[in-house]
C-alpha cells in the first residue's frame, strides 16, 4: 500500500497531485492523507485519486509543525501497513519526510525526480553535488519513505472514487511556538511553477534596472528570479533568489539578464529545457550553457528586447 | 551553553567534479568544509566567544580530516571523527549521530541545510526526530536567551518566526552570519586540539539502507547559438524570432 502525504490550500496542491499520479503510476492500494485545518474540505477532491482517504482535523495540527505532522504520517502509515510513504520535495515536505523515515526505521529517498518499482523497494534517480550529477539510488526495505522533486511528475488521473474516513490520532504538541509567518506575495506567476522565467543578476547595476527584467516578463508572461547576489545586494527578495541556496526552477526557457553563470547558480537552473543569456561578458560561464544568447549591453539590448517581445505579442 | 556543530568536506563548489565508470571521481579534485556547514560553525563561535564548549562531528572517510582541521583552525575546541568509507542513509547516520549527541548532551546541534554532495536537506530533520527534539531549517536569524531560541527562517512560501526551548537541531544557511577566515596562529593551535577518531560500529551500524547504483554526469546539449549584441534592435528582433519560431517557448 502506498500513503500519500497530500498538501492543499483550498483544493490540492500540484505537488501532491503529482505524489498521487506518481503512486498510480507505481501501481497497487494508494491511501491518500489530509491533515490539518480545511482537510475535510479536499476530501471529495482526493477520493477521486485514491482507493482511500485519511482525514484528520486535530487542533494540534495547527500551525504546522514537523514533528506533529511527522507523528501523525508514521502513525498513518503504520496502522495502514504502509509500504512505501511519499511526500512532496517541497522545502516543508524535504524537512518533514526525514522525520517519517526515522519514526518508522525506514529508508529514506530523497527528492526523486523519477521513480519505479524494484523487488522489495524502490529506484529513483535524484541529483547531486549541485545538481551536477544524476544518481541512481536504491533502496529495498520494509517501508520506504520517498520525497519527490515538484514539476516532475505527471498529475494523477481521476478515477472510481474511494472512500473518507475522518480518524483519530494521539497527537502531542510539538512546543514549538510560531510568532508569524510572512508570506512573500507576487501578483506574477509563481517562480517554481512558471513557464517562462526571466533572472536578473549583478550586471544590471542597480535595484532601478530590474524594471527591465519585470518589464519583459510581464510582457511574455514570466515569473521574475534573481540571483544570489542580487538578493544579497539587497536589491530583491529572497523569495526570488534562483540557486543552491533559493529555488530550483526547470522551465521551458530561462531567460538570464547580467547573471554570469556561478556553479551555485546554476545548480537551479541548469535543467531548464531553453537558456537564454544576455551578458557583455563573452567569457560568461552562463554562455557555456546557453542554447540562445546576445553578447551585449543589456542596458540597450532590454529595451530593444521588450519592444520586439510587445511587436510579436500584439 | 554547549553547542555540537556536524560538518562534511564536500567538492568545492567551483570545482570540476568528474565521475569514472559511473561513480565519483574525486581524484583532482579540491575539497573543503562544506559552506552550508561553515555558517553553523560561525554561529557557534559566536554563541560561545573563544570556542569553549563547542565541537564538531564529522561522518566520514578519512578525507573529513581536512574539515574537521578547517573548524578547529576557525575555533572549534575539539572534534568527533567518525571515519568510515560507507555512505550510509541518512536514517542509519541518524542513529549513529544520536548515540555521539547524548554522549555529549549539546543544547543545539548546528547542521548545513542542504549538503554539497548529496544535496539532501534531511540529516537536521533525522536526527531531530532520532532525539525527539524540535528542529529550525534554513535559519537566517538566531537569537539565544537562556534556553530559550527565537529563530526566523525560510519556508515554502515565505519566512517563519518562532520560538521554541532549547535543545534543539537548527540548520543553517546563507544569510546567518559571515563565516571567519581562519588566521595563521590559528590554523597552527588547531593541529594541537583533540580530534577523536571512532566508527559506525561502534555505535551498532554497519551497513547502509540505501545504495548508489550509479552516479552519471547528464549534460544536456545545448545549442549555443550567440547573437553579436552591437545592433541592439536587430539583436532582440533575431533573438524573440527564435524563441518564437525554433524553441517555440514564447
Amino acid at each position: 500500500m502506498i500513503l500519500v502525504q497530500c498538501e492543499f490550500d483550498t483544493k490540492l496542491k500540484k505537488s501532491a497531485l503529482e505524489l498521487l499520479g506518481a503512486a498510480q503510476k507505481l501501481g497497487g492500494d494508494i491511501t491518500a492523507v489530509l491533515l490539518g485545518t480545511g482537510a475535510g474540505a479536499v476530501a471529495t477532491e482526493a477520493a477521486q485519486y485514491a482507493n482511500q482517504v485519511l482525514v484528520c482535523e486535530d487542533a494540534l495540527l495547527e500551525p504546522y509543525t514537523a514533528k506533529t505532522f511527522a507523528k501523525a504520517i508514521a502513525d498513518l502509515a503504520e496502522q495502514a501497513e504502509a509500504t512505501i510513504v511519499l511526500l512532496a520535495g517541497s522545502r516543508g515536505g524535504r524537512e518533514l519526510a526525514p522525520r517519517v523515515a526515522v519514526r518508522l526505521d525506514a529508508a529514506y529517498l530523497e527528492d526523486a525526480t523519477n521513480i519505479e518499482r524494484i523487488e522489495g523497494g524502490l529506484r529513483i534517480q535524484h541529483y547531486a553535488f549541485l545538481a551536477r550529477v544524476t544518481e541512481t539510488l536504491e533502496a529495498t526495505a520494509p517501508i520506504v519513505v520517498c520525497s519527490v522533486k515538484p514539476n516532475t511528475q505527471a498529475i494523477a488521473e481521476t478515477r472510481a472514487a474511494g472512500e473518507i474516513y475522518e480518524v483519530e490520532l494521539e497527537l502531542t504538541a510539538s512546543g514549538v511556538n510560531i510568532l508569524g509567518r510572512i508570506q512573500e506575495k507576487t501578483t506574477r506567476v509563481a517562480l517554481t511553477e512558471a513557464s517562462l522565467v526571466v533572472t536578473g543578476g549583478r550586471g544590471l547595476g542597480s535595484p532601478e534596472n530590474f524594471a527591465l527584467i519585470e518589464g519583459l516578463a510581464d510582457v511574455i508572461g514570466a515569473g521574475v528570479g534573481a540571483t544570489r547576489a542580487a538578493v544579497d545586494a539587497g536589491w530583491r527578495p529572497y523569495g526570488e533568489q534562483v540557486g543552491q541556496t533559493g529555488k530550483t526552477v526547470q522551465p521551458n526557457a530561462y531567460i538570464a539578464v547580467g547573471v554570469s553563470g556561478a556553479v551555485q547558480h546554476l545548480s537551479g537552473m541548469g535543467k531548464s529545457k531553453n537558456i537564454i543569456a544576455i551578458n557583455k561578458d563573452p567569457e560568461a560561464p552562463i554562455f557555456k550553457v546557453a542554447d540562445y544568447g546576445i553578447i551585449g549591453d543589456l542596458h540597450t539590448i532590454m529595451p530593444a528586447l521588450i519592444d520586439a517581445a510587445k511587436k510579436l505579442r500584439d | 551553553m554547549k553547542i555540537l556543530c556536524l560538518i562534511r568536506q564536500v567538492p568545492d563548489a567551483e570545482a570540476k567534479v568528474k565521475t569514472k565508470a559511473s561513480k565519483m571521481d574525486f581524484d583532482g579534485t579540491t575539497m573543503a568544509l562544506d559552506g552550508m556547514d561553515e555558517y553553523g560553525v560561525e554561529q557557534a563561535l559566536r554563541i560561545n566567544e573563544g570556542g569553549a564548549n563547542t565541537i564538531a562531528v564529522a561522518l566520514g572517510s578519512n578525507r573529513f580530516e581536512d574539515a574537521i582541521r578547517r573548524a578547529l583552525a576557525m575555533g572549534i575546541e575539539r572534534a568527533i571523527h567518525i571515519e568510515t568509507d560507507t555512505i550510509f542513509d541518512v536514517v542509519s547516520q541518524a542513529k549513529i549521530l544520536k548515540a555521539v549527541v547524548l554522549e555529549e548532551n549539546p543544547d543545539i546541534v548546528f547542521v548545513g541545510g542542504q549538503h554539497a554532495d548529496t544535496d539532501s536537506q534531511a540529516l537536521g530533520a533525522a536526527l531531530a526526530e532520532a532525539l525527539e527534539w524540535n528542529q529550525i531549517t534554513w535559519t537566517t536569524e538566531l537569537t539565544l536567551d537562556n534556553n530559550q531560541a527565537k529563530a526566523t527562517h525560510d519556508v515554502d512560501d515565505g519566512k517563519e518566526s518562532l520560538e521554541l526551548t532549547l535543545p534543539a537541531i537548527i540548520t543553517t544557511q546563507q544569510g546567518l552570519n559571515e563565516p571567519r577566515y581562519p588566521t595563521l596562529p590559528n590554523i597552527m593551535k588547531a593541529k594541537k586540539k583533540e580530534l577523536k577518531k571512532t566508527t559506525p560500529a561502534e555505535y551498532g551500524i554497519s551497513t547502509s539502507k540505501v545504495q548508489i547504483v550509479a552516479q552519471e554526469i547528464q549534460e544536456r546539449a545545448r545549442l549555443n547559438k550567440l547573437i553579436d549584441g552591437k545592433d541592439p534592435i536587430a539583436a532582440a528582433e533575431q533573438l524573440i524570432k527564435l524563441l518564437h519560431e525554433e524553441a517555440k517557448v514564447i
